[in-house]
């Protein structure tokens, strides 16, 4: 871990990227206060890999209603009626994902694997243009990698080295994104001393993240 | 009894104590409400949770704790919280015992259609193909048919979720078992004939010698 930055100091990190993860789950676990900076930052037309769109005011789904994506990768878009909008009138090109593929493609991404054999999805849609790779008399669907410029992440909390704990189901995706982008930043509610986290605890370690935003933070040592 | 509880109550009859259990959202989210008391079911819920309780009511309502919908839930006692790799560790791997959803439409090759039509609606798949594929057991429950049109079909027309992986369908009129040649009625529901159901349906059903 890097550092831990004020808002501006976030901002001045969106330049040039193309495209970015968001973590999240029906908003739940989604870093608002990350994408609010994004929202405000100049990128435009991006490739987003997000599990959902969530709803048009929530998480990932307002990048969607504000029309800064291009180019969706997704496994449910069914409650953001704009992502099915903007698709049906070709102005996103949306990339529908099984949900455990999705989890592999960007744990491979992180992993250093070239691709994931599942067979989830064979003889359907979701195996159109993709290998088809048999192993033991077996078929599989071949899965490739994902990667992100970005990755926006949430956490409830984390320690002066960047380590990560997610409360409940708020964890679902952002660990596997933690691995997975050139540029990881990790939105927390609170931050602790070293060794205040529960060692065992820990998710997400500490090397992943690039940078922490936390306001609570902020407001405290000010 | 409406229809929609009829076939929950219907299908909790199917789950027997110990069950890891994957509930969908909509009709089959109603099926933890009818599980006999001397069975105690592990609810896994895809967004990273096994040990699923129930709907939050608003003093009990956690942030940080929701279902796959997004939902306001409430954990058991034992509960535990994974990513979603491992969330599909559990589900593809052949973890969960039943997973029970709802279906645009089923055909007699234990086919389902639930998540595409073109050009209509297309809310994605979430994680229902790696469910259908991955659990011991599939249920499918679901209203017979849409506005009259019958969902037990010879061949799905609809893009497929998956093939071959629907162990059984409850609808209102009875509980059916896709077997190449047709349904398999396995139980009608009270009031219920032969002849309705089958006037419901484009598969031929029948009741097995």
């Amino acid at each position: 871990m890097k550092g831990i930055l004020d808002k501006q100091q976030v901002a001045d990190l969106f330049i040039d990227q193309h495209s970015v993860m968001v973590g999240g789950f029906m908003a739940n676990g989604a870093p608002e206060l990350l994408i609010d900076i994004l929202l405000d930052s100049k990128l435009r037309d991006l490739h987003l890999i997000s599990t959902d769109t969530a709803m048009p005011d929530k998480g990932s789904g307002r990048l969607i209603t504000a029309k800064r994506i291009k180019r969706l990768t997704a496994s449910h878009i069914g409650l953001n009626p704009n992502t099915g909008k903007q698709m049906f009138a070709e102005e996103l090109d949306v990339e529908l994902v099984p949900q455990g593929s999705l989890a592999e493609r960007i744990r491979c991404g992180g992993a250093g694997l070239g691709g994931v054999l599942t067979p989830t999805g064979l003889g359907t849609l979701a195996a159109e243009n993709k290998r088809v790779i048999e192993v033991e008399g077996q078929q599989f669907l071949l899965e490739l990698p994902l990667r992100a410029d970005i990755a926006l992440i949430k956490a409830s909390k984390a320690d002066e080295r960047g380590n990560l704990f997610y409360a409940k189901t708020t964890r679902n995706f952002n660990p596997l994104m933690a691995t997975a982008a050139t540029l990881v930043i990790a939105q927390v509610d609170e931050i602790v001393a070293k060794g205040q986290l529960e060692a065992e605890s820990i998710a997400t370690p500490g090397i992943f993240v690039d940078y922490l935003y936390c306001p609570a933070h902020q407001n405290q040592k000010e | 009894m409406d229809k929609r509880h009829w076939i929950a109550q219907r299908v909790a009859k199917e789950l027997k104590n110990g069950d890891v259990v994957n509930l969908g959202i909509g009709l089959p989210s109603l099926v933890g409400n009818y599980v006999a008391s001397n069975v105690e079911l592990i609810i896994q819920s895809e967004n990273g949770l096994l040990g699923l309780d129930g709907m939050a009511n608003e003093d009990q309502a956690d942030p940080d704790l929701v279902n796959a919908g997004g939902q306001a839930i409430t954990a058991v006692e034992g509960a535990c919280y994974f990513d979603s790799a491992m969330s599909f560790t559990i589900i593809r791997g052949g973890h969960v015992d039943v997973s029970i959803l709802g279906a645009l439409e089923v055909d007699q090759d234990a086919n389902l259609a639930n998540w595409l039509v073109p050009g209509k609606l297309a809310p994605g798949m979430g994680g229902a193909m790696d469910l259908v594929v991955g659990a011991r057991t599939v249920i499918i429950a679901m209203e017979h048919t849409n506005k009259g049109k019958p969902k037990l079909l010879k061949r799905c027309s609809l893009p497929l979720t998956a093939t071959g992986q629907v162990n059984l369908v409850v609808t209102e009129f009875g509980v059916f078992k896709p077997n190449t040649r047709g349904f398999e009625v396995l139980e009608l529901a009270p009031n219920v004939s032969l002849e309705m159901a089958q006037a419901a349906s484009q598969a031929t059903l029948y009741v097995s010698a």
